[in-house]
């Protein structure tokens, strides 16, 4: 489409720019952001509400996992582990159905109620009633628009007890609450702001629990406040001075809507902003060049990969499954294609995570790969479609593998669409061959086993929709693994488990794992203590200082 | 006096009056049937993208038992007819639906959008006439000269050259080299405390506030891109302002005011343009109603929140709802500017006023 288009041709034109720009050598122009204050420019157009309960996309993580609070955190010193958030203490009943938290005495809402047990429960409540997209991250655990008040209740003013429906691994547990839809929200404040509703069979309560007024506000106690936000265009963290922690350095962080990289790249060097997230390679480039700016990365919760459907007949075979991991010219991508943007990893957990397997057995092997195809009878090769949406990397590592691949005569034939259509092929399962992404759901290694090597019911009506499904690998022996994995209450064990899963997708899955994705971050050089977190929930910008 | 006399003028009036209301109806019946074509054209071709709507609602990661009950809640189990119906039943009583990308009601976000737009589309048309028409003139005047090539060439390469790549060249030479505008965006951060939109019209917000300071930055920001877009309406404006005036300088009326001794001035500006104003009152209106649109170009490079960009993520997202109000909305200008243009022209040309 038009954006798409406008991608590809950008660098060329951008060249030219550069080139025209040079013929007037005036000083360039510098403007300074408040010292109080950080700008930063970002794409935060998948911002739709700022409701915990509701919210799932990537920009709103940040912002909530900066403006509220959790039970408890991801330890971003050690990512496989949690720390304490609201809660002190936790403990873990024997039979390892009841979770015992102790809040730490207190706390304040940036509002300036208190932060009661009480608080807690409400929000597990209007999470589970209100059933939005990130709802089944709680509900997992067995609760239920019927049982939450029960399962999740506060004992007394500082004690609140979660009791789950099977002895989960606690680390499973414990992993899941410290993602966004855990937020715990300002119970007085909000039932200020609830609206009616009329009842009907999908819904049952007579209320919206503060949904529709926290579309757009804010009832939270972390280090910063949600000020304002507009749409498309700003979103504004103010410090919160009830905040019991470390008081944010900067008294306001202002997030600008900026889509394209070459505006952004142009706003940092004119000093217009501190910050800019979405660089593609070659901006980035140009900024890790310049005295003036720093970058920073982290690798993220995100791989990229090539799914085969088990529907077509020569991708069912295992040789050809195996011949086509030969096929992708993993050296090459990684130093062009998402140079700075992502790393080669061939298994499926993301680095940091549990359990996460660092092996990356593959490379480009065109000879191998054509004795694998020959023992799958498959001598003189095959041709195949691949669905690809038009944007990059994916449409530059399609073409890639469209060339490495025809060297072993599987010739792809590669047909490109929107995001969304490709998607919705894919959900259907009519594509032959797919890549794509998938970013974790929560901070635990069940998130991706589950949708990766697990497949309840690979009928076309199956409800259980992972990517296995999507791709009709019918792998029930897996799919009981991954549900023991979450049964095993040793942490060490239980990271085994997961690893073993990684090593058989690796062995016989359709799925051709290629990179983890890294993000980064263009700085002004005056801006110190900027650090991306694994997941955008923990990208903290609380430490955050400016010389 | 008799009763005839009395009676020839009230007739006269009758059918005055008669033929006013069957001008009105008659162009109620062509809004409609417009507005029905413009809806039902837009609401099917929504419905045969392949693309799955719900999935923009709930995301890639929902849960099927999500998916299925927004899908029903969305009505898109129904058959097309049935959905057809009950948008147009919604559209009928002021509900033009919640958009699924932002989730808002769909005017919500198009009364937050389309003055964005809207201002920069106003600004960008003053521009462009007011330079465009004096230059169309001047080539026509002084037609075959020099000047007329150089405004030829401006209003080739403004035609010609992609908007995006401008619009970049634009922002590394005054923005980032001169520093003479600001960068992209409608304000600069420093107002985030003091300015407080009312209108959505950042300029005219600004003087309600007698804020000068913001409208500086305001007029500072909105300049670069809105002079892009005036420089694109003001190629198509001053080609169409010289053909218009050759037009108008060949005919005999301007050989009697010459002979009657006439000044150049009078004849070019008072008698030409007089009458080449009419046909470029709708040029100006159609160039006006272009820019309304939005330019997702524009907005794109220029971090603009406006409708264009609204739309085209909508349509990207198979946001039905929102595309429709956007293009009801759009549709709206386009036949309020005409209507608007059509009242100008019984103003500025007599022989089109109805008798």
């Amino acid at each position: 489409m038009f954006i798409g288009k406008l991608n590809g041709h950008f660098r060329v034109l951008l060249a030219g720019a550069a080139v025209s720009a040079l013929v007037l050598s005036a000083a360039p122009s510098f403007a300074e952001t408040p010292a109080d204050t950080l700008v930063q420019a970002w794409a935060i157009d998948d911002t739709i509400t700022l409701d915990p309960a509701e919210s799932f996309e990537l920009s709103p993580a940040e912002f909530l996992g900066n403006a509220y609070d959790m039970l408890v955190r991801l330890d971003v010193a050690d990512t496989s582990k949690v720390k304490p958030g609201v809660a002190e203490s936790w403990t873990v009943s024997d039979d390892g159905l009841t979770y015992t938290f102790k809040l730490k005495p207190g706390l304040k809402f940036a509002s300036g109620n208190p932060i009661t047990a009480e608080d807690v429960a409400w929000s597990f409540e209007r999470v589970v009633k209100l059933d939005k997209s990130p709802a089944f991250i709680l509900t997992q655990f067995g609760l239920t628009k019927d049982n939450v008040t029960e399962k999740a209740k506060a004992t007394d003013e500082n004690t609140f007890v979660l009791t789950v429906d099977k002895a989960y691994a606690p680390s499973f547990v414990l992993n899941c609450l410290t993602a966004t839809v855990g937020a715990v929200v300002d119970k007085k404040l909000l039932l200020e702001h609830v609206a009616a509703v009329t009842p009907t069979d999908d819904y049952k309560f007579d209320n919206d629990f503060g949904n529709g007024w926290m579309k757009t506000g804010y009832a939270g106690s972390g280090p910063f406040k949600i000020r304002d936000w507009r749409a498309n265009e700003i979103l504004v963290l103010e410090r919160n001075d009830n905040y019991y922690g470390d008081k944010p350095a900067l008294a306001r962080v202002i997030y600008r809507h900026v889509k394209e990289s070459a505006t952004q790249r142009l706003m940092l060097e004119s000093g217009d902003v501190d910050v800019a997230r979405n660089l593609e390679p070659g901006d980035l480039e140009a900024v890790s060049k310049n005295a003036d700016l720093t970058t920073t990365s982290a690798p993220k919760g995100t791989v990229y990969y090539i799914s085969l459907n088990q529907k077509n007949p020569n991708l069912a075979k295992p040789e050809v499954r195996q011949a086509l991991k030969y096929l992708v010219d993993y050296d090459a991508i990684g130093s062009t294609l998402i140079k700075g943007i992502g790393e080669i990893r061939q298994t499926y957990q993301p680095k940091g995570v549990l359990g996460a397997l660092d092996s990356d057995p593959f490379n480009f092997d065109v000879a191998k790969a054509k004795e694998l195809l020959e023992k799958a009878g498959l001598k003189d090769g095959f041709s195949i479609t691949m669905d690809v949406r038009n944007t990059q990397p994916v449409t530059g590592i399609a073409e890639a593998f469209q060339q490495t691949a025809g060297q072993a005569g599987v010739k792809v034939e590669i047909i490109p669409g929107d995001g969304k259509q490709t998607l919705t092929k894919y959900r259907a399962r009519n594509h032959d061959m797919y890549i794509g992404q998938w970013g974790m759901d929560y901070w635990d290694p069940n998130s991706n086993a589950e949708t990766f090597t697990s497949n309840p019911n690979n009928a076309d009506d199956g409800t259980v929709k992972t990517l296995a499904w999507r791709n009709a690998w019918d792998v029930p022996e897996l799919t009981e693994k991954t549900k023991a994995a979450l049964l095993e209450r040793d942490a060490d064990k239980r990271a085994a488990m997961y690893r073993e899963l990684q090593q058989a997708a690796l062995d016989t899955s359709p799925f051709v794992l290629i990179f983890q994705q890294t993000e980064v971050a263009g700085l002004r050089g005056n801006v110190k203590n900027y650090k991306l977190g694994p997941n955008f929930d923990s990208n903290f910008v609380a430490p955050v200082t400016k010389e | 006096m008799s009763t005839a006399d009395t009676q020839k003028p009230a007739r006269r009036a009758n059918r005055r009056a008669s033929a006013i209301i069957g001008a009105i109806a008659s162009f109620l019946v062509v809004v409609a049937t417009t507005y029905l074509g413009l809806l039902a054209v837009t609401f099917f071709i929504g419905r045969v993208v392949p693309i799955d709507p719900v999935l923009a609602i709930v995301g890639d990661r929902a849960p099927a038992h999500v998916v299925e009950r927004t899908r029903e809640a969305m009505g898109f189990n129904l058959p097309y007819y049935q959905q057809f119906y009950l948008y147009v039943k919604g559209v009928l009583s002021g509900d033009f639906g919640t958009s699924v990308l932002t989730t808002n009601p769909v005017m919500a976000d198009i009364r937050r959008v389309f003055p964005a737009t809207m201002e920069l589309a106003t600004v960008g048309t003053i521009i462009g006439a007011a330079l465009g028409i004096p230059l169309g003139v001047l080539a026509a005047v002084k037609r075959g000269s020099v000047a007329d090539q150089i405004v030829r060439v401006v209003g080739l390469v403004g035609y010609s050259v992609p908007i995006f790549w401008l619009g970049l060249i634009a922002l590394l030479v005054f923005y980032a080299r001169l520093g003479w505008t600001s960068g992209p965006g409608r304000i600069d951060v420093v107002f985030e405390y003091t300015f407080t939109p009312v209108t959505g019209f950042y300029l005219l917000d600004a003087v309600i506030n007698r804020d000068w300071a913001a409208f500086k930055d305001i007029f500072s920001h909105i300049i670069l891109p809105a002079s892009l877009l005036g420089y694109f309406s003001l190629a198509y404006i001053s080609r169409m302002t010289r053909s218009f005036m050759l037009n108008e300088l060949s005919q005999e009326y301007i050989v009697a005011a010459r002979a009657k001794g006439l000044s150049e001035s009078r004849i070019i500006w008072g008698h030409a343009l007089r009458n080449a104003a009419v046909p470029l009152v709708t040029v100006i209106a159609l160039s006006y109603a272009g820019l309304l649109e939005g330019s997702v170009l524009t907005e794109t490079v220029f971090a603009w929140p406006g409708l264009g960009l609204y739309i085209t993520n909508s349509l990207q997202n198979a946001d039905m709802n929102a595309v429709l109000g956007g293009t009801i909305v759009i549709g709206s200008v386009f036949i309020g500017i005409n209507l608007l243009s059509d009242l100008l022209y019984r103003m500025l040309d007599p022989r089109t006023r109805i008798r």
